[in-house]
């Protein structure tokens, strides 16, 4: 079973109910898909055996067979080629590419007749993989200055080890790569907290898993401050509330520190089996 | 020779537009004849790569010199790569801007003056 973790609103807690829940399973696998900024290793702490770059293909363009027909750049849907054709003898034509608009669809090499495009590999980040104690881990980094996250995320999904329950911790936001982290999942958390933003973010959210047809439930963090807008919006919209972590400063501070929920308050790992169950019957 | 001046109408009294690859309109005025030719721009909605697509319709048009408010570096590099010379910082009507060209008063720029989507906002 693949469990993901996301919320509208960043700053949640979307990292501590993904490595609580993660810990407090057997037989589990957590992989951080917030490639812009992954932090699950801030608290698992893994010895990352395995550490490889990710690539996407970009195109690459031979000058010497390009007849400048265009159709690359008409057809391109990133608007990631420019064709310009010689203008007289004296001055060549040249196709520029800019690869930060690039997604890596293949449409050009695919149309090109000439066959002057061919595609070729760009780093766009690193994925690494290993354990911290039962819990097997994988993760993703962008690296910085490129923006293609959704590739670099379904690299990590491809760690997803068959038989072990899969615990993602998304990124924030209802945008693509929050998708590319969703997609494929049997499950949905969505994590918010009982305050006006927390709300407007948490419609969001529920709105893109309904779109994509997801089973989700919602944890509501520090739950005994904000308003109650958040239960009522739930009640309303008949969407489980999965579980309640009340504010506390003692966790703020135990997460300030690194250090697990599970660890810093053992009886949440009974909780969060509990949680798994009422996942389970989503 | 032909020019482009970013324009937000369709005739030589309309303001220049100060964004490049979002423009309103292309003006292309034939300095030998002394015609317009406004033409929409169909890549001012696009998310991204307005400002690489627009310097590719501009320089399908055989003009010499861009005459605009700011250019970004994508377009920058595209006009650059068709050998299309850029005049920043241009402001007034087309007609005054086309005026400020034949008297040499507009430098060339020698690099983007805008961010990435800057025309955008």
């Amino acid at each position: 079973m693949i469990i993901t973790v996301a919320s509208g609103k960043g700053g949640t807690g979307k990292t501590t109910v993904a490595v609580a829940l993660a810990m407090s399973l057997e037989n589990v696998q957590l992989l951080d898909c917030d490639v812009e900024e992954p932090n699950a290793h801030l608290f698992l702490k893994p010895s990352l055996t395995e550490q490889h770059d990710a690539c996407m293909p970009v195109p690459a363009v031979d000058l010497s067979k390009c007849t400048y027909c265009g159709l690359c750049a008409k057809f391109c849907a990133y608007h990631a080629i420019a064709v310009i054709p010689p203008s007289s003898s004296d001055k060549p034509g040249t196709v520029l590419v800019f690869d930060h608009l690039c997604h890596g669809c293949g449409a050009c090499v695919t149309l090109c007749s000439a066959g002057a495009i061919t595609e070729r590999n760009k780093a766009i980040g690193t994925v690494a993989s290993g354990s911290a104690g039962h819990v097997r881990f994988g993760n993703g980094t962008l690296k910085i200055g490129e923006i293609m996250s959704p590739a670099l995320i379904r690299k990590v999904k491809a760690m997803v080890e068959a038989g072990r329950t899969v615990i993602i911790d998304a990124p924030p936001g209802t945008s693509c790569p929050v998708i590319a982290a969703l997609r494929g999942s049997d499950a949905c958390i969505l994590v918010t907290e009982p305050t006006p933003f927390g709300l407007n973010d948490l419609v969001l959210a529920v709105e893109t898993a309904r779109e994509l047809r997801i089973p989700f439930g919602v944890v509501i963090n520090r739950s005994d401050i904000g308003d109650g807008a958040v239960k009522e919006y739930c009640e309303r919209e008949a969407i489980p509330v999965l579980m309640e972590i009340p504010f506390s400063r003692e966790i703020a501070a135990s997460a300030s520190a690194g250090v697990p929920l599970v660890n810093a308050f053992p009886h949440y790992r009974d909780e969060f089996r509990y949680l798994y169950g009422k996942i389970q019957k989503l | 020779m032909k020019l482009c001046i970013t324009s937000e109408g369709t005739t030589p009294d309309a303001a220049v537009d100060p964004r490049f690859g979002r423009c309103r309109y292309f003006m292309i005025h034939d300095t030998d004849t002394g015609a317009y030719e406004a033409v929409e721009n169909g890549q001012a909605g696009f998310s991204g790569g307005a400002g690489i697509q627009s310097a590719q319709a501009v320089a399908g048009k055989g003009v010499s010199a861009v005459l605009t408010g700011n250019v970004g570096p994508n377009a920058f590099q595209a006009l650059n790569a068709a050998g299309i010379r850029i005049y920043t910082g241009v402001a007034g009507t087309v007609a005054e801007a086309v005026r400020a060209y034949a008297e040499g008063k507009l430098a060339a720029t020698a690099g983007p003056t805008a961010g990435p989507k800057s025309g955008t906002r």
